[in-house]
């Protein structure tokens, strides 16, 4: 496999595994983000101190003043040339998503109507979708989800929304994401869950991590609005939501 | 409970430590110092390890009431004359870079930063706040860290750790710290190859202005604009500090502390770490130029800054004058403590 290693400054370095977005290319960046991990916790790569998958690439952040770049290259390349593992067990996480609020899907019709489908078709392609988490950031806790089913791809609105609620689930190009806070955006809503994608009360305030593989499930309004308001008062048990 | 109580806000006081370091893959910026040579020195003052919260001072200073039997705080950065205002004493003017007693019911009128930099504000065994995410660092765009989540605002109260001043004398910068000047340093990558060279060329030629668009997130630079040769997009990937990102309009933007964790578009260069502290103090209007080294020089530059830093700290004088009197230090300690034990002795 070949890597190209990119400066970042004297603080970081990327590796870059390619120059697509893929389910294969992504799926090394997260076995070299995991295989750093562990290196890391068995008391190796010193003088590294967190990195950041992206698409198809991982970005390395090391400490100057406790090693190099020099030193640090032929570690990665060692782990590299071990061998990683991309078939890393991945959570799956289930998300609740009410799309049948007119309120929560301003733009279901449109996409429906722009996909030469009915609404009901677009909620079931959304709902069979293979989702993975490709990435996250833009903002915390905000999840690139790739694996969007192909005939739902539209680009991106022309005119981006100013404010958009917490927890719309929205859609653009390849993926789908669900907005951590209320926000500009300029993809199209079709749904909202009640999850809390970013809860600072919680211990790990961050819900979902790269590589997480995902699946909607649609709940009606009331069921929206039960599990809504024990997101509200911190009761919810987020585990349910997670197969290991 | 003891505290520092916010009388009078500045413009844009948070606090800040070194950064929140290992969430990036979250999406969570690191945040932390715009200046950590400052934030470092100004701990160091006021006895504390470097990574200690301290108050970061954009351009106004605030007014603090001091809640608490005494505390010992530090100022570092180019600030008109602050001021202690005792109990119907008249205001007296207090030098920076240098750590002073304060005694309960004084308080600290934080001057205004002059010139192009950020000062801190340090005390004595830190903030008495429960980290988040590892790390007391603001991050105001997700009300998260520091006090609230944002920045300081009148009537605000913040527990301090410490009750008083630990004992021990007060100390001074021996020198101001040498940021250096000339050319801001940068790394090429990790997409100078979606420049042309003539647009390389430009970069590391030209004068650039830091324009109004300056905070905590990032400058964004006006002078001549930077071509591109294969567009400014690239498939998203991490962003380092001090990354030099060229949108599709040609004018640099350099990221700081609170960047975003990933972005889209293509990035020429990265400032070199030894230069990140100058660029967190620069304000609209300075001009500045960039010069290309190379990974292995960066390095070694940040290691001996790092060694300047650790001399710097450890070559702190005290802040009386050798064989002098030190006005400062009699005021708070023997003028103030009179008044107040006059007052006492009324009572």
């Amino acid at each position: 496999m070949s890597v190209r290693y990119l400066s970042c400054g004297d603080t970081a370095f990327s590796v870059e595994f390619g120059n697509e977005i893929s389910p294969q290319i992504n799926g090394q960046v997260m076995a070299l983000h995991a295989a750093i991990s562990q290196a890391k916790a068995e008391g190796g790569l010193s003088g590294l101190v967190e990195t950041v998958p992206s698409m198809r690439a991982l970005m390395v952040c090391y400490d100057p003043l406790s090693t190099t770049r020099r030193e640090l290259e032929p570690q990665i390349d060692a782990l590299i040339a071990r061998g990683l593992a991309t078939d890393a067990a991945s959570r799956k996480v289930r998300i609740p998503c009410c799309y049948d609020d007119p309120d929560f899907a301003p733009d279901l019709a449109e996409v429906a109507e722009r996909t030469r489908k009915t609404p009901e078709q677009v909620i079931t392609a959304h709902l069979g979708s293979p989702f993975k988490v490709y990435v996250l950031g833009f903002m915390p806790g905000l999840a690139y989800i790739a694996g969007l089913e192909p005939s739902l791809y539209l680009p991106r609105r022309a005119q981006p929304r100013v404010r958009l609620p917490r927890s719309t689930v929205a859609i653009a190009m390849d993926m789908t994401t669900i907005y951590p806070f209320e926000s500009p955006g300029g993809w199209h809503l079709i749904g909202r869950t009640p999850l809390w994608m970013f809860d600072k009360r919680r211990e790990q305030p961050v819900f979902l991590a790269p590589g997480d593989s995902l699946t909607f499930e649609r709940i009606s309004r009331a069921e929206y609005d039960a599990i809504a308001q024990k997101v509200e008062a911190g009761t919810l048990d987020w585990s349910e939501l997670i197969e290991p | 409970m003891s505290a520092l109580k916010v009388v009078r806000a500045g413009l844009f006081d948070t606090l800040q430590d070194l950064g929140r370091i290992g969430y990036m893959a979250l999406g969570m910026p690191t945040a932390g110092a715009m200046d950590r040579i400052g934030l470092t020195l100004a701990n160091a003052l006021a006895g504390n390890p470097a990574n200690t919260a301290g108050l970061e001072i954009g351009v106004m200073g605030p007014d603090l009431l001091i809640e608490a039997e005494s505390a010992r705080v530090a100022l570092v950065g180019p600030l008109s004359p602050s001021l202690i205002e005792g109990d119907g004493a008249s205001p007296k003017p207090i030098e920076s870079d240098r750590s002073h007693l304060l005694k309960r019911g004084q308080v600290l009128r934080v001057g205004m930063v002059e010139g192009s930099s950020t000062a801190y504000l340090a005390v004595a065994g830190g903030f008495d706040i429960p980290p988040f995410m590892g790390s007391l660092s603001t991050y105001a765009r997700a009300g998260i860290g520091g006090f609230e989540g944002r920045k300081l605002a009148a009537g605000d109260v913040l527990p301090l750790k410490r009750g008083s001043a630990p004992a021990g004398d007060e100390r001074k910068l021996g020198g101001p710290f040498d940021y250096g000047n000339g050319p801001i340093r940068v790394i090429w990558g990790p997409q100078d190859d979606y420049f042309s060279e003539a647009g390389r060329q430009t970069f590391v030629s030209s004068e650039y202005k830091v324009s109004k668009e300056a905070d905590r997130m990032g400058i964004r630079f006006e002078g001549p604009t930077i071509e591109h040769s294969k567009g400014a997009d690239i498939i998203s990937d991490g962003i380092g500090p001090g990354a030099v990102q060229v949108p599709g309009a040609g004018l640099p933007i350099v990221l700081l502390g609170d960047r975003q964790t990933v972005g889209g578009y293509s990035k020429i260069a990265t400032v070199a770490s030894v230069d990140l502290p100058r660029l967190g103090r620069l304000r609209p209007g300075r001009t500045v130029r960039f010069r290309a080294i190379t990974v292995e020089e960066a390095e070694s530059l940040r290691r001996e800054q790092e060694t300047r830093l650790q001399r710097a700290i450890a070559g702190f004088q005290p802040a009386r004058p050798a064989g002098g009197i030190d006005l400062t230090r009699l005021y708070e300690e023997n003028l103030i403590d009179g008044i107040v034990y006059e007052r006492e002795a009324v009572r």
